[in-house]
């Protein structure tokens, strides 16, 4: 088994893991991830904010790798070093990644639904400056729905790729990819051809921003105000494992489990996702895990006070 | 007058026929290496012909080849890269329009090397007349039987089809180009694994220049060793170099390499002189992705030598007083000419050809060039310059392809080499518009 160190813990790990597993085997300065998803095949080396350097190549042949490399491409050779967070190269590389995503991304949190639980919201308030250098006009697309349930706001894609690898992967016909080159390519249905089949809500999952968001919950409520509940049901096409997004007694959204690293555990079909939303159709198991250090697991669910907006729907 | 090995027949009548290619002695070595070579033999040739690939980086062409894994049990591929898209590169251009049986014959005779059943010609959009000339010559070649099954009766067969692109200049990437060609969206790989391991259609693949290709005819005509008599050093046999800016004799040339930079860019056998008898001002060597030279580094190396045509001594000094000999795209610029303006092109240039596949090249080629067309119209601050240089930065060396370095380099040399001229953009913006407007006296270049 090779052994890799990473910022000076040393793991054995399987041949064939790559940088960025290893360090989540050993749990503690993981690089982050936007593009990659350990379940989507391909996934990987797009964004490159998980860039590291690595300051001995293996046992064998102990040169440097002359550039950082992205951690979720690169397989660990034996006697691999490593350095993440111990190296102020990949420190700043990485700042300047998290610069060039925000220079076309939106800062409309406020209005996002995905605000709360995305990872580049958190990527920014880790590792991004306050403020922007850059003083020009971002891109704009008009928002778009692929399929009847999802909303593309394409303004806030960084192009991960990963909706495409969905629509690959777990889809039998692709209809779903990317037009266009450079800063102005964008997510699209093959000449506006709705996404249709059983699978097509993970995209929604598997989005690391708020550029695929689930019309069924669209500005019902902020992510950190609904409560996640763990439930399941028998369902014949996915393994019927969710989480359960409620707001008092009422489902708002139905999602699939996440990691700790933010992944979908299972992918679900998009019965259980947009039309279970009762308590009655779901045998509730308790409380989710939410492991990451967003605001929904201070466990602060309840709402200050009433909010306006909040009050009318109640009406 | 130098030796000159691939364009030696280009202006014989009926050259870029088969009965004209013949009469000059064209696929003598296809004849000499399917009868009496192994392909081990012709590697071997090639490799101490020491030829090193014409496409920009400069990697040793034999090494390349023997790379290939030959024992997968899976169908091997050779595809020539004729997707020529550098600015200021057009030297593949002349050889396939001008002479397109030599690069059949190059491949051919590489394809047998490489044991290769079916090799491609991925071509630019932009040269469909070319494919068309390339298809021709194809046909006349199957005709002859020098392609198609059983070649001159040595047991050996051969495909060869032209693929053109569609106007991208990222296909030019190796692995993008094999995306490319299988149909889908001409993104690059992720590297490793390599094309020599998986590339076309995930079975081995070499991918080399048109220029590289069509230099294995000579290399087996004559011999490695003659091959490598031309040249100084690792830099071996003869270069096409496209000239072309304010020089007096633009075009295509075809030089022994370790001629000086100075006799290439003065002597009447190449460029001609600077027109318009002004003064040379700086020079892109290899293309509009190396790094951009003042006159004073480009004819003199630190040592005080002068600067040879080879892949070692124009990178002399690393980026900090060199450049790269790169695919040979020679610019030469005047006393008059504008290198934020340049620049600003270069820059506008990447921005239109990143894939957008990873952020730093997708959002960082389109902010520099908006600081940098701030800059040339007069909208520039004094911070832009060392913002400029922050963002070419953090483009560089992070991103997956090539095109990110080669976004980022122009940029970097621009403002190592030339910092005055962007200050006086950013404190006289009325000024640079002046059709003949004169530098401030601390502005001017230095003189050798």
């Amino acid at each position: 088994m090779p052994k890799v160190t990473i910022d000076d813990i040393t793991i054995d790990v399987p041949a064939g893991t790559t940088i960025l597993e290893a360090a989540r085997m050993i749990g503690e300065n993981v690089p982050p991830a936007m593009c990659y998803y350990s379940k989507l095949k391909g996934s990987g080396g797009k964004c490159r904010v998980c860039l590291v350097k690595v300051t001995k190549g293996s046992e064998k042949d102990p040169r440097p790798m002359p550039k950082l490399v992205a951690s979720c491409r690169t397989a660990v050779m034996d006697g691999m070093e490593v350095k993440n967070v111990t190296s102020p190269e990949v420190i700043e590389a990485r700042k300047g990644v998290v610069e060039f995503l925000l220079v076309n991304h939106p800062l409309d949190c406020p209005v996002c639904d995905q605000a709360g639980e995305c990872h580049l919201q958190d990527l920014s308030y880790e590792h991004g400056a306050a403020k922007s250098r850059y003083e020009f006009k971002r891109r704009t697309f008009e928002t778009r729905d692929i399929g009847d349930k999802i909303k593309l706001h394409m303004n806030r894609c960084i192009l991960c790729y990963r909706c495409t690898q969905v629509a690959d992967q777990l889809t039998d016909q692709r209809v779903h990819g990317v037009l266009g080159r450079g800063e102005v390519s964008e997510i699209s249905t093959y000449i506006e051809t709705a996404i249709d089949n059983e699978f097509s809500g993970n995209m929604i999952d598997v989005c690391p921003v708020g550029a695929l968001t689930d019309k069924t919950f669209r500005f019902k409520s902020r992510v950190w105000f609904t409560k996640p509940v763990y439930a399941h049901r028998n369902c014949t096409k996915c393994t019927g494992k969710v989480t359960l997004w409620y707001q008092g007694e009422e489902v708002l959204r139905v999602t699939s489990r996440k990691d700790q690293w933010g992944e979908s555990e299972a992918f679900i079909c998009n019965e259980c996702r947009y039309d279970k939303k009762a308590t009655s159709d779901w045998k509730i198991e308790g409380p989710a895990h939410v492991d990451r250090h967003s605001v929904i697991s201070q466990n602060h669910y309840e709402l200050p006070f009433e909010l306006p907006v909040t009050q009318k729907k109640l009406q | 007058m130098g030796r000159k090995l691939l364009l030696e027949h280009l202006n014989k009548a009926n050259i870029n026929t088969m009965e004209g290619y013949l009469q000059n002695g064209g696929y003598r070595s296809v004849e000499k290496a399917l009868k009496k070579m192994t392909p081990d033999e012709v590697t071997e040739e090639v490799k101490k012909s020491g030829l090193r690939g014409r496409g920009g980086a400069g990697f040793a062409t034999g090494m390349k080849w023997s790379f290939l894994d030959r024992n997968s049990g899976k169908p091997r591929y050779l595809l020539c890269n004729a997707d020529e898209s550098e600015p200021g590169t057009f030297k593949d251009r002349l050889l396939m329009e001008k002479i397109p049986h030599l690069l059949i014959e190059g491949m051919i005779v590489s394809s047998y090397a490489l044991g290769c059943r079916t090799s491609y010609i991925y071509i630019r959009g932009e040269y469909m007349f070319i494919l068309r000339i390339l298809e021709k010559a194809i046909a006349e070649a199957y005709a002859k039987g020098y392609l198609g099954e059983n070649i001159l009766g040595s047991g050996y067969s051969l495909d060869l089809h032209v693929h053109p692109g569609a106007g991208a200049y990222i296909c030019g990437e190796e692995t993008a180009l094999i995306e490319s060609l299988e149909g889908k969206r001409g993104n690059p790989r992720i590297k490793p694994p390599f094309p020599a391991i998986a590339g076309l259609w995930g079975c081995p693949t070499i991918v080399n220049n048109v220029e590289s290709i069509a230099a294995v005819v000579p290399i087996i005509n004559d011999g490695g060793d003659e091959y490598a008599k031309i040249g100084i050093g690792k830099s071996t046999g003869t270069k096409l170099i496209s000239a072309s800016g304010n020089i007096n004799k633009p075009g295509v040339y075809e030089i022994e390499m370790g001629i000086s930079v100075e006799e290439f860019i003065y002597s009447d056998e190449y460029c001609g002189g600077i027109k318009n008898n002004l003064e040379l001002k700086a020079c892109v060597p290899g293309g509009s992705s190396v790094p951009i030279l003042p006159n004073h580094l480009l004819l003199k190396m630190s040592d005080g030598n002068p600067r040879l045509m080879t892949y070692e001594s124009l990178s002399e000094g690393g980026f900090a007083t060199g450049s790269m000999l790169g695919s040979g795209g020679f610019i030469v610029y005047d006393e008059k000419a504008c290198i934020v303006r340049n620049t600003w092109n270069f820059a506008r240039f990447y921005h239109h050809e990143s894939c957008g596949q990873c952020s730093p090249c997708r959002e960082g080629t389109g902010w520099m060039e908006r600081v940098l067309h701030n800059i040339e119209y007069g909208h520039g601050k004094m911070e832009d310059i060392d913002l400029l240089w922050d963002i070419q930065r953090k483009i560089e060396g992070n991103t997956i392809c090539p095109l990110g370095d080669a976004a980022a380099w122009p940029v970097a040399a621009a403002i190592r080499h030339f910092r005055h001229e962007f200050e006086y953009h950013v404190k006289y913006p009325n000024r640079v518009f002046d059709e003949d407007h004169v530098y401030q006296p601390e502005m001017k270049m230095q003189k050798v």
